[in-house]
């Protein structure tokens, strides 16, 4: 095996970042001569990994400004906005721009919609009288490389729109995203589809690709294997308190666009400090996997290899070695210095955080849950969270871990959680529970009168009902029958990712898909999930002849995945030769998951 | 040599005049009579009778004839002149023939004869009459067209495809008609020089007349004829006593003043390219070149001419001659006693065919400069017209070849290629007579639009295919011209007409369905419009022509497939406006994806549309949910809660008791929340329940805690959890001790610790111990800190996981304290 996955490589990704810069260095070069940009907030972290201010600044750009409302801004005489084709931020525009007409000013004004210009936007600025005064256009956004195998649409909204609102606007740009990917790496032979989103999305990509000319089929492809799931089909993943690394940083501190930001209380200094997570950081590219109990021996060890390091200094004899030291060794070692003061701190803040209140009540809980044993110790522990105002993020968050996992509360359970939550967190969480209800996050089973007799048996004897997760749970072994034996430090099973307590289930299927050569495991697999599934299988014969890039596989998360999912797919890829390319809509944890499908209200 | 005979010196250069071919319409054409309009680039030529030169036909009222050829006089189409007096005829850039009447009005008609459209140049001129026209070129490639009122004014449109009639400043001197004018285009600004007598004015654009000084130098009576060379840089102006002044359009330069000895005003006076002036007087030819050089020509019968780019057009009645001054390369080449390196090689290459070594001595003598002499020998290939000669100098340069070893055949390759099809334009059948210097300058995608412009399709594809031109700009472009065509033919079975043009575009890639589908629709052919609509593969292209035929339904459904939402929200909010609300509503109603779109459209943009779709549904949960949604954007307390009872009464509709009894509950709670603060002049609307209860209890309204707490039905439990917690949180140790003894805790006594300790009272936390279960006893006492006793107190209950519980708490650096912990798990395992 080790002599195949020495030949696989992951197509180069950084093409569709050059690309991408490409594109928007023509966009800017298409208003001749000086200009301010407009930001859409949203699009300032995304934007900073396709280009630089350097690059803003060498098109032309005069001065960069933040769109917020209400907010009247200087500057030149021309202006391009760079904001997502949303109703609402094209409102805001329209709005600056009528502003400054009142008051007389005139500019030359241009409108880039990312992803593409759509119709609603435009009515919109027609409606608002500002059609006629300014120029749109579009400026396709699809895929941030936010590592050499994550690709990110940054479209945090997606899940939402599509999986609860059912509008299938962000289909085109997942689409579009897909066409530009096997436009650069040929066609992908073998598509697996897992959800409705994903064969949507399949459809559409092949009709786009037939539309646009490009070949269907290749014998030169990079990429052999395509899976597109629905994040839908697995909800419990994004729901477990994330123990990686990388997960956790992102639990506590927030990544976005692979950005940390950390406070003062991490840098130890005055001010906070921002940090682009990528495998360039040698110490972090060897942590972010991790479990987080093996992190700090690293950091720890990693520490007295940098004292070594500057120590050599003390053994510099001539000016050459010096020099030497001063021009390579140093630059170096000050850059793996500051990368690993600013581990070490994050770290000791998520220790400290682990120890502090009720961390581990809720981890064995929701181990309990996952496991599906404990039940009544679990809603209480839950009831309590509630009762005891602990942060409705939490309390949310295993309310639906406990619905998932049961396939649904029972009538009476349901009731009276939902009135216990309003009651406690204020009536316009209605909405919200609505809302998770509509996706499925947290449901109330309906059940027929004799599964109704078996659930009250059920909840008088403690056992979990039966529902999809914990046949999936034994059909894909996702649960470790005994978990003392996964191994932390040198994993051995890709459950180390949730300390041995449950492998994120889309992994698991997607392992047993590149595993297993036969049909009929993925038949009974098929029977067992109550979505969709299909595959698209072009290269049958081709597995056989060995194309090496057979071994090279994209995975692209409709709706989100988790950093959990991320390095679980990274376990998998390197446990069994593979190459993974992960693509998703945007990654997310509990916390922004759950944010996203709630409701705010004014 | 034969090659040279028909070259003229004019000065120091060489002028040639040679036949391009014969004109076909020898028999029907007699140019002395007619109105002559023929169409730069070789293109066509519009024939009128002329009124005024031939003589009537008595007794009938003829109504004229306009004959439209190509360039080699084969007759395209006529058409029956049915309106008012022409005056002049011409053709615009994109070869369309306009025909300017006397009542100012300009008709267009397309090569074919078939109208298009009229234009007319203002009130004005209708009323007035006009008595000159000039068509013009801008600068800017638009055609334009100026007329000389009998009021002696000047009206102008510089684009005849989006007219604006100009009216250009008035001359001193209005009862004197103007002796002649010229319209000059000169970057962006197009102006107009106008003479009078003795006087030049220019007109330009912004209604400004300027007198003109002329840098002439014999006396003046009058200039009676103008003529502005192609490029509009050169003037030359014929006075009245035959002088023949010739300088730059700017006045600024002459470059000769030229006695004609003939004061007859010239019937034409034009350019040759830029390099000499030709006038022509009945039935003679004078070329005048910038030196006084000057050259006659003589001919039996009346010609017209047409100034090209690089020469001059002679069309006769029976023949068609090209005018030029002999390309450098071509003079090189063969100029008697040439020693320049293309006439060697060209030498050579004659001589190696008839099989003489001279060849050899001629190649020896430019072996270094072969390369330059072959690229001399295909230049000149390419302005020569006899397919004969053209291939004696690629023969030439292709001999030339052989003796070089790394030459780039781009040149040679394309000069073929373009000849080639330069050689299959000028066919007579086709008539486009192009030099190879007019092509360069008009480009092969322009050549195919004018051959489309012909309907000469198979020729334009064959051309496109030949010159490798990728399919959109090439081969589709032309089929879908093709396709469009054929739509407009009346006649042919619409059924029948989409499975020819189906059959022969296929899926040839950059072929537009919709555009041809268009043509269709505009020719009211609506059938054959939906049924090309069905082969086009972009929805984005097919469904707006669906909404503009009114195939509501049908585009909805393709905007759907297409998967593109966008595409169905231009659909929907189309309809919306085109159709009455109530048939817009049904006919959505039933697309799943167009509702979820609508709906989410107006959740947006027309909240009071939404809940009236819910209603109409029957969907009455998403009603109560849009309506508390819609109950927190207000400010009013009395709206807000006359929402909720709405809110109330769409959740008890939609048979959710849960949600109604929340919705009852939250409307109480909020006039309790208003009582209070109307009491207390504090704040509580907007806080849950429990925060309402928790703040009472802070402030220690235990009347409004207890009627709340029954209200609301707060089980035991909460309401001790909230208790406690609001004591501990303001410090109110007594009535927390008070409280614990008030009954027997619901939830234990491990809480009371809790709180304390977390307000790091540990005194007070240590009362509470007493009464804690022995089962939570240990992890009490870790709370407190007292690692100690949580050990001891778990080795009593032999409790082992809760010992390695205490084991995990307890800090490495309390070695003592850990090593006992550890002997006491062993004497555990022990036993």
């Amino acid at each position: 095996m080790a002599g195949i996955s020495e030949k696989v490589n992951l197509p180069d990704v950084q093409e569709l970042r050059h690309s991408t810069r490409m594109q928007l260095i023509n966009k800017l070069r298409s208003v001749t001569g000086l200009k301010d940009l407009v930001l859409d907030s949203e699009l300032m972290k995304p934007l900073d990994r396709v280009a630089g201010a350097s690059l803003l600044k060498e098109n032309g750009v005069n001065k960069i400004f933040k769109l917020e409302p209400s907010k009247s801004l200087t500057g030149i005489d021309k202006r391009i906005y760079l904001i997502r084709a949303t109703p609402f931020l094209v409102k805001m525009v329209a709005d600056q721009i009528n502003a400054e007409h009142t008051e007389g000013i005139r500019r030359n004004y241009t409108i880039l919609l990312v992803p593409r210009r759509l119709h609603v936007c435009e009515l919109i600025l027609e409606r608002e009288g500002v059609y006629g005064y300014v120029n749109i256009d579009e400026f396709s956004l699809d895929f941030i490389v936010l590592d050499k195998d994550v690709l990110s649409l940054e479209s945090p909204s997606f899940f939402r729109s599509f999986f609860m609102e059912g509008d299938q606007t962000g289909c085109h740009q997942v689409a579009r995203s897909l066409v530009s990917v096997q436009e650069l790496f040929h066609a992908i032979p073998n598509v697996y589809c897992l959800g409705r989103c994903a064969q949507m999305v399949h459809n559409l990509t092949t009709l786009m690709m037939s539309n646009s000319g490009c070949e269907l089929s290749s014998p030169n492809y990079e990429i052999g294997h395509l899976f597109l799931v629905d994040r839908d089909c697995d909800f419990v993943t994004p729901l477990c308190s994330q123990v990686t690394y990388e997960g956790l940083l992102d639990d506590t501190f927030g990544i976005a666009s692979g950005f940390v930001e950390f406070g003062q209380d991490v840098t130890g200094k005055d001010q906070s400090s921002k940090l682009l997570l990528t495998s360039h950081d040698i110490i972090f590219e060897e942590i972010r996997n991790r479990h987080f109990s093996n992190v700090s021996c690293y950091l720890s060890s990693k520490a007295k290899d940098l004292q070594i390091g500057y120590d050599k200094r003390h053994g510099l004899s001539s000016v050459n070695e010096m020099k030497d030291f001063v021009a390579n060794d140093l630059k170096a070692l000050k850059q793996q210095h500051r990368s690993l003061s600013l581990h070490v701190g994050a770290c000791e803040k998520i220790s400290k955080g682990k120890s502090e209140g009720d961390f581990s009540d809720i981890l064995r809980t929701e181990h309990c849950l996952l496991e599906g044993i404990d039940m009544k110790a679990c809603h209480n522990h839950i009831e309590e969270m509630i009762i005891r105002q602990q942060s409705m993020a939490q309390c949310l968050r295993l309310l639906c871990l406990l619905s998932v996992t049961q396939g649904g509360l029972t009538t009476d359970i349901y009731k009276s959680f939902k009135r216990l939550f309003v009651q406690s967190f204020g009536f316009e969480q209605m909405l919200t529970l609505y809302n998770l209800k509509r996706v499925g996050l947290l449901v109330e089973a309906e059940k027929t009168q004799a599964a109704r007799q078996l659930g009250k048996v059920a909840a008088v004897v403690n056992i979990p009902l039966p529902c999809p997760f914990r046949s999936l749970c034994k059909r894909l072994n996702l649960i470790p029958k005994s978990p003392e034996d996964i191994n932390l430090k040198n994993p051995n099973d890709m459950s180390y990712v949730f300390s041995g307590a449950y492998s994120p289930m889309l992994c698991k299927i997607i392992e047993q898909v590149l595993t297993s050569y036969d049909g009929a495991s993925l038949e009974d697999l098929r029977k067992l999930m109550t979505v969709p599934m299909s595959l698209d299988i072009k290269a049958k014969s081709a597995r056989e002849k060995a194309n090496h890039n057979s071994k090279v596989a994209m995975v692209y998360f409709l709706g989100g995945c988790t950093f959990s999912e991320i390095t679980a797919l990274r376990f998998l890829a390197k446990q069994r030769g593979y190459k993974i390319l992960i693509a998703t809509t945007g990654i997310i944890n509990s916390r922004t998951f759950l944010n996203g499908v709630s409701e705010p209200v004014a | 040599m034969a090659l040279t005979a028909d070259w003229n010196p004019l000065g120091d250069v060489f002028f040639r005049k040679f036949d391009l071919c014969s004109m076909q319409w020898s028999d029907q054409v007699d140019l002395q009579k007619s109105i002559v309009a023929a169409a730069p680039f070789g293109g066509p030529i519009a024939l009128i009778r002329d009124e005024a030169r031939g003589q009537k036909i008595s007794g009938v009222a003829s109504k004229p004839l306009i004959q439209i050829f190509t360039s080699a006089g084969k007759e395209l189409a006529v058409i029956r002149w049915n309106s008012g007096t022409i005056l002049k005829l011409g053709w615009s850039n994109k070869l369309d023939l306009l025909c300017v009447q006397e009542d100012g009005s300009v008709l267009i008609y397309n090569i074919f004869g078939v109208y298009k459209r009229t234009i007319t140049l203002g009130q004005e001129a209708r009323d007035v009459r006009v008595i000159q026209c000039h068509i013009f070129n801008t600068s800017s490639g638009t055609t334009g067209a100026a007329v000389l009122t009998s009021s002696y004014r000047i009206f102008m449109v510089t684009n005849i495809d989006e007219p604006r009639i100009r009216r250009l400043a008035e001359v001193p001197g209005a009862e004197i008609p103007p002796s002649c004018w010229s319209v000059v285009s000169l970057q962006q600004s197009t102006h107009v020089l106008l003479a009078k007598e003795a006087k030049l004015y220019l007109l330009d654009h912004e209604l400004h007349c300027e007198e003109q000084e002329v840098p002439i130098n014999s006396p003046v009576d009058s200039y009676i004829e103008m003529a502005v060379s192609f490029n509009n840089k050169y003037l030359a102006l014929f006075c009245s006593s035959g002088i023949l002044w010739i300088g730059s359009s700017s006045l600024k330069e002459i470059y000769c003043e030229f006695d004609t000895k003939c004061q007859k005003r010239p019937q034409q006076l034009a350019w040759c390219s830029t390099v000499a002036v030709v006038g022509c007087w009945e039935d003679i030819l004078l070329m005048i070149g910038p030196k006084k050089d000057w050259i006659k020509y003589t001919y039996d019968s009346a010609v017209h001419l047409v100034p090209e780019i690089d020469g001059m057009r002679i069309i006769g009645n029976s023949s068609h001659e090209f005018l030029q001054r002999v390309p450098a390369c071509v003079e090189e080449i063969y100029k008697i006693g040439s020693m320049s390196e293309g006439a060697m090689l060209f030498e050579a290459s004659k001589e190696f065919q008839r099989g003489s070594q001279k060849a050899d001595e001629y190649i020896r003598m430019i072996r270094d400069k072969l390369s330059h002499a072959m690229n001399q020998c295909i230049s000149a290939a390419g302005h020569e017209f006899d397919p004969v000669n053209q291939k004696a100098l690629l023969r030439a340069a292709s001999f030339g070849k052989c003796f070089l070893e790394d030459q780039k055949s781009d040149f040679f390759v394309r000069m073929c290629q373009e000849l080639r099809v330069l050689n299959a334009v000028r066919n007579k059948n086709v008539g486009i007579l192009l030099t190879y210097q007019q092509l360069q300058h008009l480009q092969v995608p322009v050549l195919i639009d004018r051959l489309l412009l012909q309907k000469l399709y198979w020729l334009a594809i064959h051309i496109c295919q030949y010159l490798k031109m990728p399919d959109i700009e090439g081969a589709s472009r032309v089929l879908a011209h093709w396709a469009c065509d054929k739509v407009q033919q009346s006649g042919i079975e619409e059924e029948q007409l989409a499975r020819a043009i189906a059959e022969k575009l296929g899926d040839t890639p950059g072929v537009s369905y919709s555009e041809i589908a268009n043509k269709a629709i505009e020719c009211g052919k609506v059938d054959l419009a939906i049924r090309l609509l069905g082969c086009e593969l972009k929805a984005a292209e097919q469904v707006p022509l669906l909404l503009k035929m009114g195939r509501n339904q049908l585009a909805l459904t393709k905007a759907i497939e297409s998967g593109d939402t966008d595409l169905v929200y231009t659909v929907l909010l189309n309809l919306q406006e085109r159709m009455p609300r109530g048939e817009f509503l049904m006919s959505i109603r039933t697309v799943p994806v167009a509702c979820s779109l609508y709906l989410q459209f107006c959740r947006e943009h027309n909240r009071p549309m939404l809940l009236e779709l819910y209603y109409q549904e029957d969907n009455f949960q998403e009603e109560g949910n849009t309506r508390i949604a819609d109950s927190y954007e207000d400010e009013r307390f009395e709206t807000r809660v006359s929402k909720l009872v709405a809110t109330q009464d769409a959740f008890n509709k939609a048979k959710n008791e849960c949600a109604t009894k929340l919705t009852e509950e939250q409307i109480r709670l909020m006039r309790f929340q208003r009582k209070m603060e109307e009491e207390t002049n504090k704040p509580f609307l907007d806080l849950s329940l429990h925060e309402t209860m928790y703040k009472l209890i802070v402030e220690n309204n235990q009347k409004g805690v207890e009627q709340l707490r029954k209200d609301f039905k707060v089980p035991d439990r909460r309401f001790w959890w909230m208790k406690i917690l609001a004591l501990s949180e303001t410090g109110d140790w007594n009535e927390l001790d008070r409280f614990s003894k008030s009954k027997k805790s619901p939830i234990g006594y491990e809480p009371f610790v809790e709180v304390c300790v977390k307000n790091r009272n540990f005194e007070e936390a240590q009362k509470y111990m007493g009464r804690v279960t022995p089962e939570n006893l240990v992890r009490c006492y870790v709370k407190l800190g007292k690692l100690e006793q949580a050990a001891e107190s778990a080795l009593q209950s032999k409790n082992a996981e809760d010992l390695n519980f205490v084991l995990s708490k307890c800090p490495p650096s309390n070695r003592a304290l850990f090593e006992k912990i550890q002997t006491m798990r062993n004497q555990l395992g022990a036993k």
